[in-house]
């Protein structure tokens, strides 16, 4: 199992374009992702009812977990984490 | 099922004087939702059922996607996944290994998750709506009916529907929508103010519009009220000519207002915002005849400073130099709440603190808008009224007329909107330096019918004999007292019924700037006796419809040429 926490950057949090990205990006992952707000439950990250539910927004802290080990999984995380922290809305 | 298509003719409120031909496309009707019942199918089959419908409604969402493009493409690409949402799939496999129908799994996860959405409300709770839509839309595959929803058939279509929420007209599709033909909803209806805005042909209230199926011909005359299913191909020819027709009368340059005797019947526009001035002068509007300020004011925490007010009012009196240009201070409460003006929580907000009452009980807001009209109105050249709204008693009167003097506002009136200023016309009139009347505000008091309230839809029509005669009692306290006597609703929109208000007494008419080449039109046609004599037609009557038909009657072209 291989976790980061990163900080998002979406100004408009993890909602509407930002959270279709992320759980598109989860889905095409081929492993499978959770993500929890803070120190709350996690989610699976490819489920977008799921993250949208988790209200988050700019600045908060997410963790992402994947099932898996070694280099897939750690570009998975590089993959995911990106996103997170680039800011969509920013036109 | 029993029930067949319509035939021959349906009726219902025209909104506009325009015509339309062509084919029908429906808006599907909300579904039901299914019962909880068990089901006959083994479980295999009802989840193969349920992934199959499920995947559809996904693929045809990411297509419309496509084609949509831009923001709308996010929104449906997010409303296809939700459709494939794994933890979605989760809860409705639950459901089904229950025993229950792929309809009722699918319609009670949606369910769960649109209840957590909706609690958590703001942005999360609209998101609701989305879930909402995908919800109906695989249960309508399951089920093997229409989509909810706009349709887009590919072609230029009549929009039939029960009637259309604001969600449903940001998306219509402007250049496909040939007319709109609803089966609920009355003349102020969200269907009818977007026709009226956008100059669709509308006829709403259409007893039997439900039961037309999709792609039958239709000619819709606003003007009439008339739907002709099937028309014959004379009809439609001539259906054609009239669109013709029209389009060089909208396209016909504009001249100032007046009745066929020479008569001057000053048209002016209905305006929410300075930035339609520069329209509505386009489209002929000699003034403007109500200015709403709601506009600053909404979605606002605190009321905006007077520089702010000043530089908006500034830009609309500048659009207008030399003309008249009435502004109505603000107008909250019922349908319009401001947080900073009355928060407490009202059963009948209509009956309410609302418009002066509501300036009244927080006079520093009313200051610092005359304040900054005053300050405006020194700046520019229009002629600048300022109204109040929802005066109710000549004690109300003196007061907005005695504090709009300390500004030293020139023209001072009063909205006539509640019957008791009607009734009292004569006396209120000897203290406001003008009148204007509110219909759609007067005809929901007159009858005790909401207007928002779709249920009562039928009670809004201002061509009903009790609101005339109110604003007959105006019209006669005007011309005792010499004071003009302005009509702002919708009615004035609506050209036979302006041509009665004119007779009624009425001296301007103001209403959306879409209107007025054919208000304008229809007043070239009467004189102002014809126009006397078709409103007694109009009084005469019982109701709103024998009114209407009465005064239609009295325009016989015997009658117009005899006279013009």
């Amino acid at each position: 199992m291989a976790t980061r926490t990163v900080r998002i950057g979406s100004s408009h949090g993890l909602h509407a374009r930002p959270a279709k990205l992320f759980t598109q990006a989860a889905k095409d992952a081929g492993l499978p992702v959770t993500i929890a707000k803070g120190s709350g439950k996690a989610v699976n990250a490819a489920s977008i009812l799921g993250v949208i539910a988790l209200a988050v927004e700019h600045g908060d802290y997410v963790t992402l977990s994947v099932d898996g080990e070694g280099a897939a999984a750690e570009s998975t995380l590089d993959t995911l984490s990106e996103l997170l922290v680039t800011d969509h809305d920013e036109q | 099922m029993t029930s067949s298509s319509p035939v021959g003719e349906l009726h219902g409120i025209g909104i506009g004087q325009g015509v339309a031909t062509g084919p029908i496309a429906r808006m599907a009707d909300p579904l039901p939702a299914p019962a909880d019942v068990a089901s006959a199918l083994d479980l295999a089959t009802e989840t193969e059922r349920a992934n199959t419908s499920l995947a559809a409604v996904a693929r045809e969402l990411e297509a419309r996607g496509l084609e949509a493009g831009g923001s709308a493409r996010d929104v449906l690409e997010a409303q296809a996944m939700m459709a494939e949402d794994p933890t979605l799939a989760e809860e409705i496999a639950t459901r089904l290994a229950d025993g229950k129908t792929a309809e009722w799994a699918v319609y009670a996860a949606f369910a769960s998750f649109r209840d957590q959405l909706a609690a958590m409300g703001g942005y999360l709770g609209e998101r609701a709506a989305d879930l909402d839509d995908v919800s109906q839309r695989v249960i309508a595959h399951l089920l093997g009916v229409p989509a909810p929803g706009v349709p887009s058939p590919g072609h230029p279509f009549i929009l039939v529907a029960r009637d259309l929420a604001p969600a449903d007209t940001a998306l219509l599709d402007l250049d496909m929508v040939l007319g709109l033909v609803t089966s609920d909803g009355g003349p102020t209806s969200h269907t009818a103010i977007l026709a009226r805005e956008k100059s669709i042909v509308a006829i709403v209230g259409v007893v039997g519009a439900t039961g037309l199926a999709d792609g039958t011909s239709l000619v819709v005359d606003a003007a009439t009220g008339t739907v002709t299913v099937d028309p014959s191909a004379e009809l439609v020819a001539e259906t054609e000519q009239r669109i013709a027709d029209r389009l060089a009368l909208v396209n016909a340059p504009a001249v100032p207002g007046a009745l066929a005797d020479g008569t001057s019947v000053p048209l002016l526009a209905n305006l929410g915002s300075a930035e339609h001035a520069a329209d509505a002068a386009e489209l002929g509007a000699e003034g403007v005849g109500l200015f709403r300020t709601e506009f600053l004011f909404l979605d606002q925490a605190l009321a905006p400073t007077v520089e702010q007010q000043r530089g908006h009012y500034e830009k609309l009196l500048r659009a207008f130099p030399g003309k008249k240009v009435v502004v109505r201070v603000l107008d909250a409460g019922a349908d319009k709440p401001l947080a900073f003006l009355n928060d407490a929580h009202e059963d009948n907000p209509a009956l309410g603190l609302r418009g002066l009452r509501a300036l009244r009980a927080s006079e520093d807001i009313l200051r610092e808008q005359l304040t900054a009209l005053a300050q405006a109105d020194a700046a520019t050249d229009a002629d600048l009224w300022v109204m109040a709204p929802m005066v109710s008693t000549v004690e109300e009167t003196k007061y907005f007329m005695a504090i709009a003097a300390e500004y030293g506002l020139k023209t001072p009136g009063v909205m006539v909107e509640v019957p008791s200023s009607a009734l009292l016309a004569d006396r209120v009139l000897e203290h406001a330096g003008f009148a204007s009347i509110g219909t759609n505000d007067l005809t929901q008091y007159t009858l005790a019918a909401d207007r928002l309230l779709g249920s009562v839809g039928a009670f809004q029509d201002p061509w009903h004999p009790a609101v005339l005669r109110l604003v007959q009692l105006v019209g006669e306290a005007g011309a005792k007292h010499g004071k003009p006597v302005g009509i702002c609703g919708e009615a004035a929109a609506d050209p036979l019924l302006a041509v009665v208000l004119v007779g009624l007494g009425a001296t301007t008419l103001s209403m959306s700037p879409s209107a007025l080449a054919d208000v304008r039109h229809s007043l070239q046609q009467y004189t102002l006796d014809d126009a006397r004599r078709i409103a007694a037609a109009a009084l005469a009557a019982d109701g709103a419809a024998e009114a209407r038909a009465a005064a239609t009657a009295a325009t016989t072209p015997e009658m117009k040429e005899a006279t013009s």
